[in-house]
């Protein structure tokens, strides 16, 4: 069965931003889905329709069978859903927004405990302090409890790790991951690259309309272009050198690397670009071709539709 | 010449130390990337540097003046553009920078020069005046960055300009740092990716209100003896 089912789901606002654009995607259940897009995407309008805050214009969505609209009573009591923004009482404790939660659910907090235990048990030490006064990380942590203390069957997650440093995300991630082998489907934004990665599968949208859905590895595999990496001693001043670059490519700076996409019959187009830079006095390092990772994808991606 | 001079700075608050004695010094057109987990003072290191918040004790010289006794002096010589709030977004492009160029005293037609030659550098002149909270956040980002350095300072506090911007639009946003900095602008800038502390000259890394390392990317690396920062930070903050 799909824990979840969008068929051409379109929504405008105000007449005039076309925010969706006939968007259609399935998630398997116990599958961790990821929606990877930049701002102002259409990510953060696909969830508030997804969690029944907001009604699509058009199109048809199906929650674990049941009709999203329709039965929005019985799905609310199914999904659970962490906002993209920081949405518990900052005024409350920590424990008290979490029997709030448990209370609005109707849910026991000791029935549920083995599935937030993990979680919970970081977050314990602060039981007292206001949510308001918790760090970036506890606060995600206590956001998660608290959309999952219904046990839910899907879960919504926007953006959980924005502004979350590389060690909690890291432990974020394998609380997901603990997650889902309890049966929980989950579908989660990120602009973090290397956490699509940890995903089964991801769609890429854009614009309100979704570009490609696929394994990682699978869209990874269809990159189009020849990518090579290098190293630079000024990379400002080699970025803008490559302004003036006569090759069909595409570069950008990849932490201390430079890497470059080209779209060209390499044997000539090679030697033309090491003859460019020589002309351009660019002193680098050793040109290598490399695999390209889920950034690399997206940047590549992206490009493309901007172009055509 | 430094910029940025600070000396055995702390904050305390009450029994909880948030900053604790850190010094280092940034170099003028320098950009440093000043690194740490969620909560281990960095944005109360700022504040402190940026003349908002007085220290506990130890001292900083920003842009050539003391933070605890000319604070309104680095005030006017500094640009900060802050974690969450940057921007108003029921006012216009234009206002929001009208705004901010006329706190800082720009004179009238000084100013509307200024904001149309940033905008055209930001390709964005068609937008001028639409509202702040109808374009895309990356752009906001951007603004937001022309916005404080607007009055022209000789340094530039950025708090996670970055967080939750794609991968394009985080490439054109250092871009603009690096152009910035080519003009002997200093720029102190915090970030959650790790591949953007590799852009920076030099970074520190911060866990629990000290400095724990401090150096190039390059040496950073090496001395922990691995290939990338993110395994660098992940080492030094776990710990």
């Amino acid at each position: 069965m799909n824990a979840l089912s969008v068929q051409k789901v379109s929504k405008v606002y105000n007449k005039t931003v076309q925010a969706l654009r006939d968007i259609t995607f399935e998630i398997r259940e116990g599958e961790l889905f990821g929606l990877v897009g930049p701002d102002g995407a259409g990510k953060s309008t696909l969830f508030n329709i997804l969690t029944t805050l907001l009604l699509p214009d058009s199109g048809d969505i199906k929650i674990l069978d049941m009709d999203l609209i329709a039965d929005y009573k019985a799905v609310r009591q199914v999904i659970g859903y962490l906002p993209g923004t920081f949405s518990l009482y900052p005024d409350l404790s920590v424990k008290e927004n979490l029997d709030f939660f448990a209370v609005m659910y109707k849910s026991d907090i000791e029935a549920n405990m083995d599935l937030i235990r993990p979680i919970w048990r970081q977050i314990e030490p602060f039981s007292k302090r206001k949510a308001g006064k918790l760090s970036g990380g506890m606060k995600q942590k206590l956001a998660l409890c608290c959309a999952l203390i219904h046990r839910p069957r899907i879960l919504f997650l926007d953006e959980p790790t924005t502004g979350v440093d590389p060690v909690s995300r890291k432990e974020f991630w394998e609380i997901l991951q603990a997650i889902r082998t309890q049966g929980i489907t989950v579908l989660v934004s990120t602009p973090y690259m290397d956490e699509a990665t940890l995903c089964d599968r991801i769609a890429l949208i854009q614009n309100g309309s979704i570009l490609g859905i696929d394994t990682p590895e699978a869209i990874m595999k269809h990159f189009r272009g020849s990518l090579y990496t290098f190293r630079s001693a000024d990379i400002f001043s080699l970025l803008n050198a490559l302004k003036q670059c006569p090759l069909q490519c595409n570069y950008y700076p990849y932490g201390e690397h430079c890497h470059i996409a080209f779209y060209e019959d390499m044997e000539k187009a090679m030697p033309q670009f090491l003859q460019f830079l020589e002309e351009q006095h660019q002193e680098h390092g050793e040109i290598t071709a490399i695999q390209p990772s889920i950034e690399d994808c997206f940047i590549e991606i992206v490009k493309m539709n901007s172009h055509e | 010449m430094n910029s940025i001079e600070v000396d055995h700075l702390t904050k305390k608050f009450g029994d909880f130390t948030a900053v604790n004695e850190i010094s280092f010094q940034v170099k003028e057109g320098e950009i440093f990337g000043f690194l740490g987990a969620n909560g281990a003072g960095k944005t109360t290191a700022i504040k402190m540097m940026s003349g908002l918040l007085q220290p506990t004790s130890g001292t900083a010289i920003v842009a050539g003046y003391d933070v605890v006794t000319q604070p309104k002096l680095i005030k006017r010589n500094i640009g900060y553009m802050s974690q969450r709030f940057s921007l108003y977004n029921d006012l216009t492009v234009f206002e929001n920078m009208q705004l901010f160029g006329t706190i800082y005293k720009i004179p009238r037609k000084e100013l509307k020069k200024r904001i149309m030659d940033s905008l055209a550098a930001l390709d964005m002149t068609k937008q001028a005046n639409l509202l702040v909270h109808s374009i895309p956040l990356g752009w906001k980002q951007k603004l937001a960055f022309a916005t404080a350095i607007l009055h022209k300072p000789k340094i530039v506090f950025l708090d996670e300009p970055t967080s939750g911007v794609d991968p394009i639009v985080r490439r054109e946003f250092w871009n603009l740092i690096y152009e910035t900095a080519s003009t002997g602008v200093t720029i102190l800038v915090t970030t959650h990716y790790m591949d953007e502390a590799e852009y920076c000259h030099r970074i520190s890394i911060m866990a629990d209100g000290n400095i724990r390392l401090l150096g190039t990317p390059e040496e950073l690396k090496q001395q922990v003896g691995v290939n990338t920062i993110n395994d660098v930070f992940v080492e030094y903050v776990k710990h």
